[in-house]
């Protein structure tokens, strides 16, 4: 359904007057003069991108814990219970299945009385209280900046903004495949699936590490209303 | 509160804020580390003036197509089922808030940080119609929190408060019973207004960038507020300042570059949440409803004029950050939301002469202001352009630069702004330089050598002295 505008001529009539000329009907894009975002990491090997990633971790108060496939599962129950265990919140993600934590999800954590909660649009806004009680959120990265330690977060029925935001601590599973150089290439990625026809996800989420601010006597707080800790689990899937 | 936020001459308001003694060490502190940082993020992507070039030119060809962009704009929220308001005055554009606010019978906003809403007077608006209005970005909550004390700095509005009075402010207002730790200060606040997150109606944000392209807008911020106000109260309502916009994600990605460098000297801030629409079909969280009020409010009177590159302005506060005239008076005596110089050539462009008119010549015109700004406004011409406008107009300047400079609590000859600035030879502070240090100097240089220590500024200007000053004290970075 498509919503209203409301006194949009006027408005611009007025714009295009103060600019001196008429309403212009089509303006190009221009290739622009300057482009030194390019040049950023331009050669970088997927192995030099990871260890950009690995000291910027360091500068945003990221935990980064490198595994293998197959490790995946015990590592992160690990870092489970280093950040206190249960209850979790988790995105309705096939990538979970898909990088062997059935297991774990569905059996290991309920043994272990765990409480998991996996976003599910049937459940309505119960999936926004099982968050904001939740101890834990994990979810995938979508696209993984290297340059600033940045977790791409595209929102879905099933991929919930609340996972990521409302529980106390923050945990992104991220394949390695999904590195690039920085912010850059997601933009492009974005226009990309524009192109193709895809609409724009309502909510793209640039996550750098836990919530912070320096409000207070420009002292650096962890952890404000968004998650006060936050670890990034790297999968070797390459 | 409004953009005039006082109502006392500037010469009282720098009396009483030269007089803060914690003000202006908070103050220079923070200004020293915003600009460290701020310099070691630029200095870490290599070509910096490159990026500065390209943010330029990305904002000056968006400001000669407003009209296209915030027409392609509007068109593409609106056709995610978002609704937009064009906005000639901020009368206008609260009034429409308000209405939507009533229609939806909403009692709680959450508000996360927008100059604009406090430009256009929202938050009294909504009060008086009988609406909780809670601001939810830290500095803000403080100084809400402390019967609406005005922002100093665009970036970090409560800069001017120390942790002991904050913690004061919180034991008297919120029965907080803690200590003066930032921390627990920061807890408390988070538990305060999570409650509120939760049963708000309303969620009121500003715009750090709209992208034509997609309909989207974008926030940016590092303690997550403006997530939770666009993610979970039923209704959003975006506020924009009509020149915050840019063509696609691929601009938007190098002004949000610029942006969170010049502003905090980070890569990128926590959170940059791109926005777009209400929420889709079959999501859970986000608004059922969405609004964006794009508000002109006297930007349209600055195109297409010799100031129309203010609007290129990406509220970094950059510039505020490296200027040795808001280190000395602090960011209320400017009387502005809009502080510093961007302050000093905005305030009179948007809240008239009158009201402003001594703005611009609280400047030593060194430009240190226009060599840190990301997208290159010549915000020292554009100050000395107001005060030829000013001459013009009046018949005379309404203070001398030197008054003004007298006014700040300083003789104008010896002042060490103007050393700062210029490469005026220093030989009337040789007397008071012991070491190459300026020790505590009688007279005029007391209430600026109090300050702190200042090395003398020789031949040195500013932005030598700074990175010299920087290298002194090892890498000082937090
Ligand atoms: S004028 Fe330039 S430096 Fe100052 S706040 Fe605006 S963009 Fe930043």
């Amino acid at each position: 359904m498509s919503g209203t505008i409301q006194n949009r001529d006027a408005f611009l009539a007025n714009v295009a007057s103060s600019l001196g000329r008429e309403r212009k009907q089509r303006v190009e894009r221009p290739v622009w003069k300057f482009q030194p975002q390019h040049h950023v990491l331009k050669d970088a090997s997927q192995e030099e991108l990871v260890e950009v990633l690995r000291s910027q971790c360091r500068l945003i108060h990221a935990e980064l814990i490198e595994t293998s496939l197959a490790d995946l599962p015990k590592r992160l129950a690990a870092a489970v219970n280093l950040y206190g265990g249960g209850p979790l919140s988790l995105w309705k993600d096939e990538r979970f299945s898909g990088f062997g934590l059935d297991e774990l999800i569905h059996k290991q954590w309920p043994a272990e009385k765990k409480e998991v909660n996996i976003w599910d649009p049937v459940l309505g806004e119960k999936n926004i209280e099982l968050a904001e009680k939740a101890n834990i959120g994990i979810t995938f990265s979508d696209m993984t900046l290297a340059e600033s330690g940045t977790v791409v977060l595209f929102s879905s029925p099933d991929k919930g903004r609340s996972v990521s935001l409302l529980p106390k601590q923050y945990i992104a599973i991220i394949p390695k495949s999904t590195i690039v150089p920085r912010i850059t290439q997601a933009a492009e990625a974005i226009r990309g699936k524009i192109e193709g026809g895809e609409v724009v996800p309502s909510c793209i989420n640039f996550i750098t590490g836990p919530s912070n601010s320096a409000d207070i006597e420009m002292n650096l707080v962890i952890g404000v209303h968004g998650p006060v800790k936050a670890a990034y689990i790297l999968v070797n899937d390459c | 509160m409004a953009m005039k936020f006082s109502t006392e001459d500037f010469k009282e308001r720098i009396k009483e804020n030269i007089g803060d003694d914690f003000m202006r060490k908070a103050v220079a502190g923070a200004q020293e580390r915003l600009h460290t940082r701020r310099l070691d993020a630029a200095e870490e992507l290599g070509n910096w003036e490159e990026w500065r070039s390209h943010g330029e030119e990305i904002r000056q060809h968006v400001l000669e197509n407003l009209d296209y962009y915030l027409h392609q704009l509007s068109e593409n929220v609106a056709s995610r089922g978002g609704h937009v308001f064009f906005a000639k005055t901020g009368e206008e554009a609260s009034r429409y808030i308000k209405e939507v606010i009533q229609k939806k019978e909403g009692k709680k906003v959450v508000k996360s940080k927008s100059m604009v809403t406090e430009e256009i007077h929202l938050n009294a608006c909504l009060e008086e119609a009988g609406c909780e209005v809670i601001e939810t970005d830290l500095g803000e909550y403080i100084l809400q929190v402390d019967d609406h004390d005005p922002p100093s700095h665009i970036v970090a509005p409560a800069l001017h408060k120390n942790k002991e009075q904050i913690r004061d402010v919180f034991a008297q207002k919120l029965d907080y019973d803690r200590t003066s730790k930032p921390e627990e200060l920061a807890m408390h606040a988070r538990e305060m207004l999570r409650k509120e997150f939760l049963t708000a109606d309303i969620g009121i944000t500003g715009c750090n960038f709209a992208i034509a392209e997609t309909g989207s807008v974008t926030l940016v911020t590092n303690e997550g507020n403006a997530r939770l106000v666009s993610a979970l109260p039923k209704t959003q309502i975006t506020v924009m300042g009509m020149e915050r916009i840019v063509p696609s994600f691929e601009e938007f990605e190098v002004l949000v570059s610029l942006l969170t460098r010049s502003a905090v000297g980070q890569k990128l801030t926590s959170y940059v949440t791109a926005l777009t629409g209400p929420q889709g079909e079959g999501d859970v969280d986000g608004p059922e409803d969405f609004h964006l009020v794009i508000v002109d409010n006297g930007r349209s009177r600055i195109l297409g004029t010799e100031f129309q590159s203010v609007l290129q302005c990406i509220r970094c506060a950059a510039c505020v950050n490296v200027c040795p005239v808001y280190r000395h008076i602090g960011g209320h005596s400017y009387g502005s939301i809009y502080s510093g110089p961007i302050g000093a050539v905005l305030s009179p462009l948007l809240g008239g002469y009158d009201d402003f008119k001594e703005l611009p010549y609280a400047s030593t015109l060194c430009a240190a202001c226009t060599d840190a700004c990301p997208v290159k406004i010549p915000l020292h011409e554009l100050l000395h352009k107001h005060r030829q406008v000013i001459v013009e107009k009046e018949g005379r300047a309404p203070v001398s630069e030197k008054l003004a400079m007298k006014a700040f609590g300083l003789g104008a000859a010896s002042n060490p702004l103007y050393q700062m600035g210029s490469k005026v030879a220093s030989t009337v502070m040789k007397p008071l330089t012991k070491n190459d240090r300026i020790s505590k100097g009688p007279g005029p240089l007391k209430a600026w050598t109090e300050l702190r220590e200042f090395p003398a500024p020789e031949k040195e200007r500013f932005r030598d002295w700074f990175t010299h000053h920087q290298k002194e004290k090892g890498d000082g970075k937090s």
